[in-house]
C-alpha cells in the first residue's frame, strides 16, 4: 500500500523559508529544534508501527516545542523507508521509527540490504513493542498451548500456517516458533495480516503468529482461538491467555518492537534532546495508557536509552540471522 | 424488523447532530474535490487528514473519513467522463461510454445520470448494510483462496466483453495487463521479478501510474495529433441534465447495477472492483443493440456508476462486522479507528452500537449530500470542457504529475507514467483498447496470489477448484461468458466470409 503526506511536502516547502528567516533573525545558532521534525514510518498509515509512532510523536512534539510530522514511506518490508531516512542529513530533522523487521530480521531476509542496522544509525530509544500471540482457527483440536505444541510437532506437514510475506513480523516470528518445534507446515502467504486473519477466521488455514493489536477483537469475539502470548508475563490486554512460559515453551519469547533512530552522524546533543523527549513520552501517564490499551508492551526499560537500543539491535540481528538461516528463508 | 428500525433510529439520532452533519458535508466536499483532481486519491487524502480527526470523537471521525471515500468515488467518475482519466479503478468502465457521451456534447447527461444512479445505489446499499451486515459476514467467510481465484477469472472473462472491437485484441491486452501485474517483489520468496534491478519497481507498478499514463496522458497525446480542434469544444454543451428518455433507458441498469455492486462489495477480497465491470457486461448483453456500447450509451454509464457506489458502501460490511479491511482505504479506516481507541472487530456492533449505526445512517445522508452538491455543479464541471486545449492540456499534465509524485514522493513514478503514456499512445494508434489492460492488471495480482494460496492449501491439487461448489460455479460462469463473447465474433466472421 502506498501513502504519502502532503503535510510533509508543505513542511519541505516551508523549511527553507523558515530556515532563511531564522538565519536572518539570529546569526548565532538557535537551539534544536527550530523547525518541524519529520519522523519516517516505513509502513502504511494505520498499521501497528504507525499507530505507536503517532501516539509517541504527539507527546514528543509537546516536549520539543516543534511538530513531529509522520511521513509514511512503505515498501519492501519497511526497508525502503529506512534506507531513505538513513540517507537524510544527520541534523535531527529527519528521524525514523524502525522495528524488529527493519532493524533485526532485514539483514537476513534481504541479501542486498543497503544499510546495516548495527552501524548506520544513531539509536534514540525503544518506544513500545507489541507482543506476539499464537492463534489458531476456532475449531482447532487442542485445548491448551501444550496440546497445540504437541499437535504441531506431530502433524506439522498437514497443517497450514498463514503469514504476511517474507520479512513480515508474522513470518519471522512464526519462523522462530516453527524452528523451535522442528515443525514444517505449509506456509501460506498473504498480502498483509488482514487477509490472512480473514482466512484464519474462516478456517481456511490452521494457525498464525501475529501482533496482539491485530488479534484482540477477534480473540474476544471467539472467532479465533488464542493459545499463548510470547511474553514472560501475561498481557493486560488479554489477561486470560497464558504465556508461552506457562505453556512449557519458554524459549519462544518475542515482541515486535518499535524504536526511534536517527541517521548516523547526528550530533550527540541532538540525540540527547530526542532521547529525553522520547523518555518523557513513555513516562507520561496518558501516553502509556493509550499504548497499553492497544496491547502495547512497555516492559523493556533497558532498551529505552540509546546505548540499550544499540545492544538490542545487535542481539536481534544475530538472533534472526540464526533463526532465518535455519528455516532456509535467509539467502 | 422492529430491531432494524430501532437501530436505524439510533443511527439517525447520532448522524443528525449538527457536528456529524457538518463532518459528513465536509467529507463529501473534500472527497469530491480530490476525486476530481487527477492522481490525488482517497488514500492520500485520508492519510493527510488523519491527524485532524484526533480532536473529534470516533464516530464523527469515521463519518468524515467515510464521506471522503465515497465523495472521491463520485468525483473520480467526473474526470473519467470529462477528460477520460479514471480517478479510481472502479471508474475505468465509466470512461468507455461516459467520455464518448462527453465527446458527443452530452457530458451533462452523463454526469447527471452518474449522480442519480449513485444516489439510488447509495440508498439500496445503506439498506443492505443495515439489514444484512451481520448475516452477510457468513457469506464472506465462505470465500477461500480457490473461490477468489475463480471469481477473478470470471472477472477477466467480463473483460473480453468490454472490448469494442476484436476479441483477440482484447485478449492480448488482458494478457499484457496480467504480465505487468507480476512486476515487483514476489510475495512468497522475496525474489524480484522483472524489475531489472531498478529499485522503484521493487514494489510493483502503482495503479495510478499505469492508469494516468495509458489513459490520461495518452489521451492528451492523441488529441494533439488531431489537426482540427477536437469536437468537444466546438459542440454546444446541450442539456445539463438527463432527458426523460435517458432516465427511462437508465432505470433498470441502475437497479441491476446497484444490486450487483452491493453483492460484490461484500467480499473481503476487494470484490468491489468487479462491480462496474460486471454491470457493464450485463447491460451490454441485455441491450437490444449492443453496438451502441462504447459509442456513448447512457446505460453504460448508469449501471457501472451505480455498481461502483453500491460496492463502495457495502465494502464497509467486512470492516464493520468482521473487523477485516477488504481494501487499502478500509485498512486505513482500521488505523483511524485504532487511533481513536476502537479496534474494529466482530464486537463493534454490540459494544459501540452508536458508532456502528451512526456510520451507517451517515452513509445515506452522505449520498443525499453528494446529490445535492453535484447536480448543481454539473454545469460548472461541464464548463471545464470549454477551456481551450492549449490551457487545459498543460493543466491536466501538471496536476497529474503533482498527483503522481505525491502518491509516493517518488520522481521515478512520474518517469514511469511518462513511459506508459508513450505506450498508451502506441496502443491507440494500433487500435488496441486499454480498459482490458487495466482490468487484467488490477485482477492479475489478486488472481496470482489466490491461485498460489489455493494450491498451497490443496497441496498442489488443481481439482480443488472444481470440487468446491462456489468456485466451480464461478468457473462455469467464466466459461459461459467467454463462449457468449466469442460466439457472435465467430458468427460475424463467417458472415463476412460468405459475403466475399
Amino acid at each position: 500500500m502506498r501513502t504519502h503526506r502532503m503535510t510533509r511536502t508543505a513542511a519541505r516547502l516551508a523549511a527553507p523559508v523558515l530556515a532563511a528567516l531564522a538565519l536572518a533573525a539570529a546569526p548565532a545558532r538557535a537551539a534544536y529544534p527550530e523547525r518541524p521534525i519529520t519522523m519516517i514510518v516505513p509502513f502504511a498509515a494505520g498499521g501497528p508501527t504507525d499507530v505507536v509512532a503517532r501516539i509517541v510523536a504527539e507527546h514528543m512534539s509537546r516536549t520539543l516545542g516543534q511538530q513531529v510530522v509522520i511521513e509514511n514511506v512503505a515498501g519492501a518490508g519497511g526497508t525502503t523507508g529506512i534506507l531513505r531516512a538513513s540517507q537524510a542529513a544527520p541534523d535531527g530533522y529527519t528521524i525514523m521509527m524502525g522495528h524488529m523487521g527493519t532493524h533485526g530480521a532485514a539483514p537476513a531476509v534481504y541479501p542486498d540490504l543497503k544499510y546495516d542496522p548495527r552501524k548506520d544509525f544513531a539509536p534514540i530509544g525503544l518506544a513500545a513493542g507489541t507482543p506476539i500471540v499464537v492463534v489458531a482457527r476456532k475449531d482447532f483440536p487442542a485445548k491448551d498451548f501444550k496440546e497445540f505444541v504437541a499437535k504441531v510437532k506431530a502433524d506439522s506437514e498437514k497443517l497450514n500456517e498463514a503469514h504476511a510475506g517474507v520479512g513480515s513480523v508474522s513470518f519471522t516470528t512464526c519462523s522462530l516458533f516453527n524452528s523451535l518445534l522442528g515443525a514444517k507446515p505449509t506456509r501460506v502467504v498473504y498480502r498483509g495480516t488482514g487477509p490472512a486473519l480473514n482466512d484464519l477466521v474462516a478456517g481456511q488455514v490452521d494457525y498464525m503468529c501475529d501482533q496482539i493489536v491485530n488479534l484482540v477483537p477477534q480473540i474476544q469475539a471467539g472467532t479465533i482461538k488464542a493459545y499463548a502470548v510470547a511474553l514472560p508475563e501475561r498481557s493486560p490486554a488479554l489477561p486470560d491467555v497464558p504465556t508461552t512460559k506457562e505453556g512449557g515453551l519458554p524459549e519462544f519469547q518475542v515482541t515486535a518492537w518499535n524504536a526511534v533512530f536517527a541517521p548516523k552522524g547526528t550530533p550527540p546533543a541532538v540525540v540527547k534532546r530526542l532521547s529525553q523527549a522520547l523518555l518523557a513520552a513513555l513516562d507520561d501517564a496518558a501516553t502509556r495508557k493509550r499504548l497499553l490499551e492497544l496491547g502495547g508492551d512497555l516492559s523493556n526499560t533497558a532498551a529505552r536509552t540509546p546505548e540499550g537500543l544499540q545492544k538490542l539491535v545487535e542481539s536481534e540481528v544475530a538472533r534472526w540471522n540464526k533463526v532465518l538461516k535455519a528455516t532456509g528463508a535467509a539467502k | 424488523m422492529s430491531d432494524l428500525l430501532s437501530h436505524l433510529a439510533l443511527g439517525f439520532s447520532v448522524a443528525f447532530t449538527v457536528q456529524n452533519l457538518g463532518l459528513a458535508l465536509v467529507g463529501c466536499l473534500i472527497g469530491t474535490l480530490v476525486g476530481v483532481l487527477p492522481g490525488v486519491g482517497p488514500i492520500a487524502t485520508i492519510t493527510m487528514l488523519l491527524p485532524i480527526t484526533y480532536g473529534v470523537e470516533p464516530t464523527g471521525a469515521i463519518i468524515l473519513l467515510a464521506g471522503i471515500y465515497y465523495g472521491a468515488q463520485y468525483g473520480g467518475s467526473t474526470t473519467a467522463i470529462l477528460v477520460n482519466i479514471p480517478g479510481e479503478v472502479t471508474a475505468v468502465v465509466t470512461t468507455l461510454d461516459g467520455h464518448e457521451m462527453a465527446k458527443q456534447g452530452r457530458a451533462g447527461a452523463a454526469l447527471g445520470i452518474a449522480a442519480i444512479g449513485s444516489f439510488f445505489a447509495g440508498c439500496v446499499a445503506t439498506l443492505v448494510v443495515a439489514a444484512l451486515a451481520a448475516p452477510l459476514t457468513r457469506v464472506a467467510l465462505l470465500f477461500g483462496p480457490a473461490e477468489y481465484f475463480s471469481l477473478m477469472l470470471a472477472g477477466l472473462a467480463f473483460a473480453v466483453v468490454l472490448a469494442r472491437g476484436s476479441v483477440p485484441r482484447a485478449l492480448v491486452m488482458i494478457l499484457l495487463g496480467l504480465l505487468l501485474s507480476t512486476v515487483g517483489t514476489d510475495l512468497e520468496t522475496g525474489a524480484e521479478r522483472m524489475t531489472f534491478g531498478w529499485a522503484p519497481l521493487a514494489d510493483g507498478i502503482d495503479f495510478a501510474v499505469l492508469a494516468m499514463g495509458v489513459f490520461g496522458f495518452a489521451e492528451v497525446l492523441r488529441n494533439l495529433d488531431l489537426t482540427e480542434q477536437r469536437d468537444v469544444v466546438r459542440r454546444p454543451i446541450g442539456r445539463l441534465l438527463p432527458t426523460g428518455e435517458d432516465l427511462r433507458r437508465s432505470a433498470l441498469p441502475i437497479v441491476r447495477g446497484s444490486l450487483l455492486g452491493a453483492i460484490l462489495g461484500i467480499l473481503p477480497g476487494n470484490g468491489a472492483v468487479l462491480g462496474p465491470f460486471a454491470s457493464y457486461t450485463v447491460e451490454k448483453r441485455l441491450a437490444r443493440d449492443p453496438r451502441r456500447f462504447g459509442r456513448g450509451a447512457i446505460e453504460g454509464v448508469a449501471g457501472p456508476e451505480s455498481a461502483n457506489n453500491a460496492g463502495a458502501q457495502t465494502s464497509f460490511i467486512p470492516l464493520l462486522s468482521l473487523g477485516i479491511p477488504p481494501n487499502a482505504v478500509m485498512a486505513l479506516m482500521v488505523g483511524a479507528m485504532t487511533i481513536h481507541g476502537i479496534v474494529p472487530g466482530p464486537l463493534v456492533m454490540t459494544r459501540s452500537p452508536q458508532l456502528f449505526w451512526g456510520v451507517i445512517a451517515s452513509m445515506w445522508i452522505g449520498n443525499l449530500m453528494l446529490l445535492v452538491i453535484n447536480l448543481p455543479l454539473v454545469g460548472v464541471w461541464v464548463r471545464f470542457l470549454k477551456v481551450p486545449y492549449r490551457l487545459m492540456f498543460p493543466a491536466i499534465l501538471v496536476f497529474s504529475c503533482i498527483g503522481i509524485y505525491s502518491v509516493n514522493n517518488s520522481a521515478a513514478d512520474v518517469l514511469l507514467t511518462a513511459g506508459f503514456a508513450l505506450a498508451g499512445y502506441a496502443f491507440v494508434r494500433l487500435d488496441l483498447e486499454t480498459a482490458p489492460l487495466l482490468l487484467g492488471f488490477v485482477l492479475g495480482r489478486l488472481m496470482e496470489e489466490n491461485l498460489r494460496r489455493a494450491l498451497a492449501i490443496s497441496r498442489g491439487s488443481a481439482a480443488s477448484f472444481v470440487q468446491r461448489p462456489i468456485s466451480a460455479a464461478f468457473l462455469a460462469l467464466a466459461a459461459v461468458v467467454l463462449v457468449l463473447a466469442v460466439l457472435p465474433a465467430v458468427r460475424t466472421r463467417r458472415k463476412e466470409v460468405f459475403v466475399e
